[in-house]
């Protein structure tokens, strides 16, 4: 069996969900669902301040219809949402500056709490591993950490300042619970709670200084294994960073983070996000309405990792690409979202 | 936002005779881009801005094929705080008025401003113009100076 880079890949559009009134922002497919006889199920969040659950009518086939509508929580755009690893809960950030979490109970998703305390629009959020803790930033340029307790409780147990701009994005590694997070200053900030004090604090600056990137960073993506992150930004680049992840997970949280590789020249605005499988294909949304996929070639001849674009979807939308997912089991499909309020199910498939 | 206007007395340019351009395809976007641009009132004075020479013809580059606009424009002092609110409601009058396949960038003509690398990344920062614009005070003075007075 060739390997990922020696292959040639078509993208197939399998569906285009229809149904947000404005630009959709951020995708989320629920980890729990796909697989084991469950369909899978998407959801969609928008500047028409709605979210939208999505589920494949039958586990095998690909036709996806929607299946709520989460309305009248959020006055403002819904930036950002994300599952909680058991699947049972949602948490959706918004401009309106609160994160809601939802539960499906019954037959309908409700707004079970409600988490307040930023300044101004909350952009991301994301749980980590276990599911105890939520992170959530905002362009207060603050950072926060949630604690998860029974009974639908979220106690704040950090708030942490560095970034001097705008927080973009935040996202846990995916096996220790070290937080990362980007932003329109440019820089990538690490954070991880002290072992004695058990304060959370800056623990690595990516920065221009140590080949960061020199234009706000959009979107962050690790690995299946958690050795490497992607990021990607207004500076037209992705770069790839990489930790000694034994030391990491051994629980030095000083393990620092080093950049391997910058793509560069394969893209001519704006990326507004990056996703890594678990296959190990990264895939790209930019503004430029196209979606890319890049692989690890296996070309020795430079020092490190190298990558090479698989391949290029122009037009996969109309509009700009604001978020691209790719399903968590492994069927090489792929979910985009556009400013041309769409959704589209792709297919990665290998021509012989 | 405070009653006391920033530049009290703009210097006003005749407008412009506009040349008959003779490149296929880009001619007539560039033509329809800038009468949208006309159209604009500077927040702070009923002049157009092209009258106020914050931009010019040249300034308005349009990329039919590659469905790309770009506007530089001046604002008309150099500390001008006024010059993100220009350059939103430029963003603005161009998104209501172009397809939506045209991709924009707006920025400030190089050398006019003191912090024209931050206004640039905020006038081109999608999110923020959107956040921007889901502020109702904002909204209600980027419609006012959208909206073409009768003299």
């Amino acid at each position: 069996m060739p390997s990922l880079d020696q292959q040639t890949f078509k993208l197939k559009e399998l569906q285009s969900l229809k149904g947000h009134t404005d630009r959709v922002w951020s995708l989320a497919w629920n980890p729990a669902s796909g697989s084991n006889g469950v369909p899978a199920i998407l959801a969609s969040c928008s500047g028409d301040k709605t979210v939208r659950i999505w589920q494949q009518r039958t586990p095998s086939s690909t036709s996806f219809h929607c299946k709520a509508v989460l309305e009248d929580r959020h006055d403002r755009t819904v930036r950002s949402c994300a599952w909680s690893p058991s699947g049972k809960q949602l948490a959706t950030a918004s401009f309106d500056a609160t994160t809601a979490i939802w539960e499906e109970i019954g037959d309908e998703f409700e707004c079970v709490s409600t988490l307040e305390g930023h300044e101004n629009e909350v952009k991301s959020v994301s749980w980590n591993a276990s599911g105890s803790l939520l992170a959530t930033c905002s362009r207060d340029k603050c950072v926060w950490i949630w604690e998860v307790l029974p009974g639908n409780e979220f106690d704040c147990i950090s708030v942490l300042t560095g970034h001097t701009q705008d927080v973009k994005m935040v996202q846990w590694h995916p096996t220790v619970d070290v937080l990362f997070s980007c932003s329109y200053d440019n820089t990538i900030k690490v954070w991880a709670e002290d072992g004695d004090s058990d304060d959370w604090r800056c623990v690595q600056t990516l920065s221009e200084s140590n080949s960061g990137h020199t234009s706000t960073v959009w979107a962050l993506s690790f690995n299946v294994t958690g050795d490497k992150m992607v990021t990607c930004s207004d500076d037209l680049t992705i770069k790839v960073w990489g930790v000694d992840i034994i030391r990491l997970q051994s629980g030095d949280v000083n393990a620092s983070w080093c950049h391997l590789c910058t793509m560069s020249g394969y893209h001519d605005r704006t990326i507004f996000s990056v996703h890594w499988s678990r296959e190990g294909i990264i895939a790209t949304g930019a503004a430029d309405d196209a979606i890319r996929l890049f692989v690890e070639s296996e070309d020795h001849s430079v020092d490190g990792p190298s990558y090479k674009l698989l391949l290029k979807k122009e037009k996969a939308h109309t509009m700009d690409i604001n978020s691209v997912q790719w399903s968590p089991t492994g069927n090489m499909l792929l979910a985009s979202a556009s400013d041309d309020a769409t959704i589209k199910i792709w297919k990665l498939e290998s021509m012989r | 936002m405070s009653p006391a206007l920033i530049n009290a007395n703009p210097v006003v340019y005749e407008k412009k005779e506009r040349p008959v351009r003779t490149r296929p395809g880009d001619a007539a976007f560039d033509e329809y881009a800038t009468e949208l641009i006309d159209q604009l009132e500077d927040p702070e004075h009923p002049y157009s801005l092209e009258e106020l020479k914050v931009i010019t013809e040249d300034a308005v580059e349009v990329d039919d094929k590659r469905s790309y606009v770009r506007v530089t424009f001046t604002p008309t002092v150099e500390h001008c705080s006024m010059a993100t609110i220009i350059g939103l409601c430029l963003r603005v009058k161009l998104m209501r008025s172009l397809p939506s396949r045209f991709k924009v960038d707006i920025k400030v003509a190089p050398g006019t401003h003191a912090t024209e690398d931050a206004v640039n990344k905020q006038l081109n920062d999608k999110e923020r113009v959107a956040a921007a614009l889901e502020n109702p005070n904002l909204v209600d003075m980027v419609d006012e100076c959208l909206t073409p007075s009768f003299e």
